[in-house]
């Protein structure tokens, strides 16, 4: 150049290439092969243990003996078999996806690292001098982590569904695509991982702080999970146990996934799964809040 | 062009920036000169948009950096030359920053090869040493070929080769007809680089002129001067216009005369002298002493040399 004036294209950087730069950096780093690759092994691995579970709980109660090996009245056994057998064929899509569980931790650490290792590692600062839009920039980021998200949420959740349907067929207690409601649960596995991926990217936002936003999302999506199992309900005739039950993050949007209604979870599928989303787009609204107010 | 007006920034009890104006003017290296916790860092933070100022404004082009059309391309800065993703690669760092600004990766080979990379641009940046960091940090700068370069101490922990590669590169943006604002603490590296100078001291502007200006303004002539009869001495340089400081050991500085003025007043009234010259105080000195009473953190080192607010030339 000859001088200070300089001749730049029409227009203006955008949303277009700010996508593609978040896709590279979100493509350059280990951290996503390996925390993916754990998604699906974890989903894919746990749906089948569990369905492998449930053939021997069949093959035991066939074979005239409880679980635990307790002996069946010669009588009953018959009938216990058509129950367990019908009770398994019912649920056989979500117990293929049970590793979702486990999976919903992995893609939480993912979505909170998307966003909490530029902070770490200082990088925010040189993005936001080089593309200081801030709303593009968050807005690019989450839409390449929430398709990468979707994307392997998606393949992660069908591949747990045929490998579990396999291991259940060998009892004949496996289900199909074609049955009413089992391409939701399976497609719902799917965006269930993505929405908590997202959840944890607006943690991760608002928090800025990788093991911070790590840590609240496991809270969030797992430990009020478990707690609402241990608590007792608040006082009876005031309003009972399940009204809080199904708004706890995980009962709520697992109902997409959960065949079987499991009784304290009053949501329909998508009505829960809606509620989900509306935390998750709570955590990203107050993140990109944030981010566009505070110094960086 | 930068111009800061009234530039505040304050951060809960502490006014980093404290109402500074002044601009940046292309064509020429400009540095930005305080000491450590002056507030250097901070102003070129506001610059970039990282932080908002509590007051003031300050645009590049006639515009803050959320307005510019090409960020990139009117504007490029090295901050902190470890603020990357250690785990990406060269080239992969400096493509997701090019294609924010839809700068081709073409571009990307183009500075990986001006700033000597070419050979480790796969490789992962945390393998990186000091000195290929700040390379890094200096490519990302370059990759929109902007009009505008900032440099925040890019010379701190580098080798005697490294320093040199980044002083020719800004003489070398600067004669192009760029516009470059590089910070130091140090002033021997700006009375190197520096056409002018930008003074801060606890985020107040001290000075705002050229680097001959501040060295003549600053860099006083003194007169150093031996003799058995200081407190004779003494008295008639402070008569004649003199500032007379005691070295000890018979030693005498005197600023206000020249050596000529101070030897006539000795041999008019008989006293004898033993050591006669000039002196100057060393610009690295005249920056402590102008900047003293702007240190954040004094260190606890005895120091009984008497302090010399320097308010002389084009001071602001």
């Amino acid at each position: 150049m000859g001088g200070a004036v300089m001749h730049h294209p029409a227009g203006r950087a955008g949303f277009l290439g700010t996508l593609r730069s978040e896709f590279t950096k979100i493509r350059s780093v280990r951290s996503t092969y390996w925390t993916l690759l754990a998604l699906v092994i974890a989903c894919v691995g746990i749906g089948a243990l569990f369905s492998w579970g449930q053939t021997q709980r069949l093959m035991r109660i066939s074979g005239g003996t409880t679980l635990r090996g307790r002996p069946l009245p010669p009588g009953a056994v018959a009938g216990a078999v058509a129950h367990v057998a019908a009770e398994i064929r019912s649920s056989a899509a979500s117990i293929s996806l049970f590793g979702l569980l486990i999976g919903q931790l992995i893609i939480i650490v993912l979505g909170a690292l998307v966003i909490t290792s530029e902070y770490s590692t200082g990088m925010i600062r040189t993005s936001l001098s080089t593309m200081p839009r801030r709303g593009t920039i968050f807005a690019a980021k989450g839409v390449v982590f929430g398709a990468v998200a979707l994307v392997t949420g998606l393949v992660t959740s069908f591949l747990a569904f045929f490998v579990g349907q396999a291991i259940l067929s060998t009892q004949h207690v496996s289900t199909t695509l074609g049955q009413p409601d089992v391409p939701r649960t399976v497609i719902g596995g799917g965006l269930f991982l993505a929405v908590c991926g997202l959840l944890s990217f607006g943690l991760g936002m608002v928090l800025r702080h990788t093991a911070g936003a790590i840590a609240t999302g496991i809270g969030l999506m797992f430990v009020l999970w478990i707690l609402s199992g241990f608590l007792p309900g608040p006082p009876s005739g005031w309003f009972g146990q399940a009204d809080i039950d199904k708004w706890i993050p995980f009962n709520a949007g697992s109902t997409i996934w959960e065949h079987q209604a499991n009784g304290i979870n009053p949501f329909s599928p998508w009505i829960g799964f809606g509620v989900f989303c509306g935390y998750a787009a709570a955590a990203i609204i107050a993140g990109l809040f944030l981010f566009r107010k505070r110094d960086a | 062009m930068i111009e800061a007006r009234s530039l505040t920034k304050r951060y809960g009890d502490t006014l980093a920036v404290d109402n500074l104006s002044f601009s940046v003017e292309p064509g020429k290296i400009t540095g930005f000169l305080g000491p450590n916790g002056a507030g250097k860092t901070t102003t070129m933070r506001l610059i970039l948009g990282l932080d908002r100022p509590t007051r003031g404004t300050v645009t590049v082009n006639g515009k803050t950096l959320e307005h510019l059309a090409w960020p990139m391309r009117e504007v490029g800065a090295l901050l902190d030359a470890k603020a990357v993703h250690g785990g990406r690669s060269a080239y992969n760092h400096l493509l997701c920053l090019a294609q924010t600004n839809n700068l081709s990766e073409h571009r990307v080979d183009e500075v990986l090869a001006l700033a000597g990379l070419k050979d480790v641009a796969r490789k992962r940046s945390k393998g990186f040493s000091l000195g290929m960091g700040q390379r890094l940090g200096i490519a990302a700068a370059l990759l929109g070929d902007p009009a505008i370069l900032m440099f925040d101490e890019p010379v701190n922990g580098l080798d005697p080769e490294g320093i040199l590669w980044i002083r020719n590169l800004m003489k070398a943006l600067a004669a192009e007809g760029r516009t470059v604002f590089v910070s130091s603490h140090l002033m021997s590296e700006m009375e190197n680089t520096a056409d002018h100078l930008i003074v801060i001291g606890r985020g107040r502007l001290i000075a705002d002129c050229t680097v001959d200006e501040f060295i003549a303004a600053n860099s006083r002539q003194t007169v150093r001067v031996r003799t058995p009869q200081p407190d004779q001495l003494a008295k008639l340089a402070a008569a004649a216009g003199g500032t007379v400081r005691d070295d000890g050991d018979g030693v005498m500085i005197v600023q206000g005369l020249v050596p000529a003025q101070v030897g006539d007043l000795a041999f008019e009234n008989s006293i004898r002298l033993h050591e006669l010259a000039p002196a100057h105080a060393s610009l690295e000195q005249a920056f402590m002493e102008l900047t003293a009473s702007s240190v954040e953190f004094h260190a606890g080192i005895p120091d009984d040399r008497p302090r010399h607010p320097a308010h002389a030339g084009k001071v602001a």
